[in-house]
């Protein structure tokens, strides 16, 4: 069952009751879900968890909805990976992925959608939606489709059309902006403030981001309740990363693990980085830019969480890495060629912070190290194209010799 | 009357200038401030305008072309 007890003001502390709301109304800080966590204590037990469903349900406690209504796609208890040939490139020998590729739409954005399209059913919402460059759009769509409700997806009209389609797939309405990358933000906020909608990461957002949390509880139990000693997960709005770091701490504080002793390192790709900018800089505060960068998924210059994320950071003794433009897809590839796994640009910007750090010694060779993957490299194979190279020859045992034999002996 | 809640972010050549005084004095707005970090070489300012829908507009859009961010409170809400 859900144990949210309120919502709290992450600046000032104000209470707010349970309701479609994600702003202060004294200070304008951004909203977050209370827990009654004494009730939690009481409920909750590793063995609870470990006989719930095999999907992020499993954790409802913790969720502001309970699984009894969730709109569920199956999403999470996402494989983590031992990754020994990546490790042994990179000196490590405890070298974890959380695969979150394989989640129902490809990323791990059905984890914030399932949580954020449950409550918006919940709050009586008959309209669903978001705006979106890729991954958010698709699982918006497939989300609102399962839930039988209507689904509005605005995306940028310069979007490619790849990407087009794996949202209208699922039904939804499809609205192109002609515009700016700041013009399409800011209409799509004004709109929100101005209709009856469920907007997964607006009015929804204190809800949405909860699911995040995820991420963490899923990678203390398959490591077998415990919290690892370094994350890599990459930066876009900071949520992700703020609600890793909020799940372990939950986790601890329940009694469900020991205390949390991870250090948290962010990445991002240089040509969106302003929370490494403001990382470098030592200020607390991200200045907006706007993005320019093959990580789409992680392009947004203008980050609500970076306060937070530098937060951790400096708390956590972390660090964050700005990782070349030119290293995302070379990175995309070395994880497919190590481990198999093809993971959209976000897990290319990830690798590559990684293979940073442990070429700078920040990770001591035995210590257990997880990054994430949050999306699936098929939906970004422009970004590899040029790197594959297919052997063509003519339906013939000689051909094959000479071409593919020979190249080989070469 | 129309309300909306912006965050404005100045570079460090408007740092000094009394941007929001102006705001509330050449427009028929009124302007509330609830959170602000301003330092010598930048600063934000979270607030509230407050006024007819086009005055608004015609505020902001003056801001704009004096070289200050206005963004949503939200920050960004398209996501990959």
């Amino acid at each position: 069952m859900a144990f949210a007890s309120a919502l709290h003001c992450r600046e000032c502390g104000r209470e707010y009751p349970i309701e479609p709301n994600y702003v202060c109304d004294f200070c304008f800080g951004p909203l977050e879900v209370t827990y009654d966590y004494d009730a939690i204590r009481k409920s909750t037990s590793r063995e609870k968890i470990s006989s719930g469903p095999m999907d992020m349900w499993r954790y409802d406690d913790f969720l502001p909805v309970s699984r009894e209504n969730a709109v569920n796609l199956g999403t999470g208890m996402t494989p983590l990976l031992k990754a020994d040939n990546l490790g042994k490139m990179l000196g490590l020998n405890n070298l974890w992925l959380k695969n979150d590729a394989v989640n129902p739409t490809y990323s791990f954005k059905d984890r914030v959608v399932t949580v954020a399209t449950t409550k918006a059913l919940e709050f009586g919402f008959k309209t669903l939606a978001c705006a979106s460059t890729g991954n958010l759009a698709g699982s918006v769509a497939a989300h609102g489709a399962k839930a039988g409700m209507e689904t509005l997806v605005f995306i940028p009209a310069n979007l490619e059309y790849g990407k087009i389609i794996g949202a209208s797939v699922y039904g939804p309405t499809v609205v192109t902006i002609n515009g700016s990358y700041d013009d399409v933000n800011r209409l799509c906020s004004e709109l929100a403030d101005n209709h009856a909608w469920a907007v997964v990461n607006i009015n929804m957002r204190p809800y949405y981001s909860e699911g995040s949390k995820t991420l963490a509880y899923e990678v203390a139990e398959q490591l077998g309740w415990r919290a690892p000693d370094h994350v890599v997960a990459p930066l876009a709005s900071g949520s992700l990363f703020t609600k890793i770091w909020k799940g372990f701490n939950e986790f601890a504080d329940i009694g469900l693990i020991d205390a949390v002793r991870t250090t948290m390192h962010g990445a991002q790709a240089v040509g969106c980085s302003p929370i490494v900018k403001a990382f470098d800089s030592g200020l607390m505060h991200a200045k907006p830019e706007v993005p320019d960068t093959v990580a789409k998924s992680l392009g947004i210059g203008n980050p609500a969480d970076a306060y937070y994320v530098l937060k951790i950071l400096k708390e956590t003794g972390g660090s964050a890495i700005g990782v070349p433009e030119d290293e995302v897809g070379e990175n995309m590839i070395l994880l497919a060629e190590t481990e198999g796994i093809f993971a959209e640009t976000a897990g290319g910007v990830v690798i590559s912070a990684l293979k940073r750090m442990a070429k700078e010694g920040r990770f001591d060779p035995d210590e257990t190290v997880v990054a994430y993957i949050t999306g699936n490299g098929l939906k970004t194979q422009e970004v590899v194209a040029s790197s594959v190279h297919p052997i063509n020859i003519e339906p013939n045992v000689e051909a094959f010799e000479e071409k593919v034999l020979g190249a080989n002996s070469n | 009357m129309a309300s909306r809640r912006v965050k404005i972010t100045f570079p460090e050549v408007l740092v000094g200038r009394p941007l929001i005084y102006k705001l509330g004095s050449m427009f028929d707005i009124v302007t509330s401030i609830r959170r602000a970090d301003v330092g010598p070489e930048t600063g934000w300012v979270i607030l509230e305008l407050q006024g007819e829908e086009e005055e608004i507009k015609k505020a902001v859009d003056w801001a704009l072309e004096q070289g200050v961010r206005v963004d949503p409170i939200t920050g960004d809400v398209i996501e990959g």
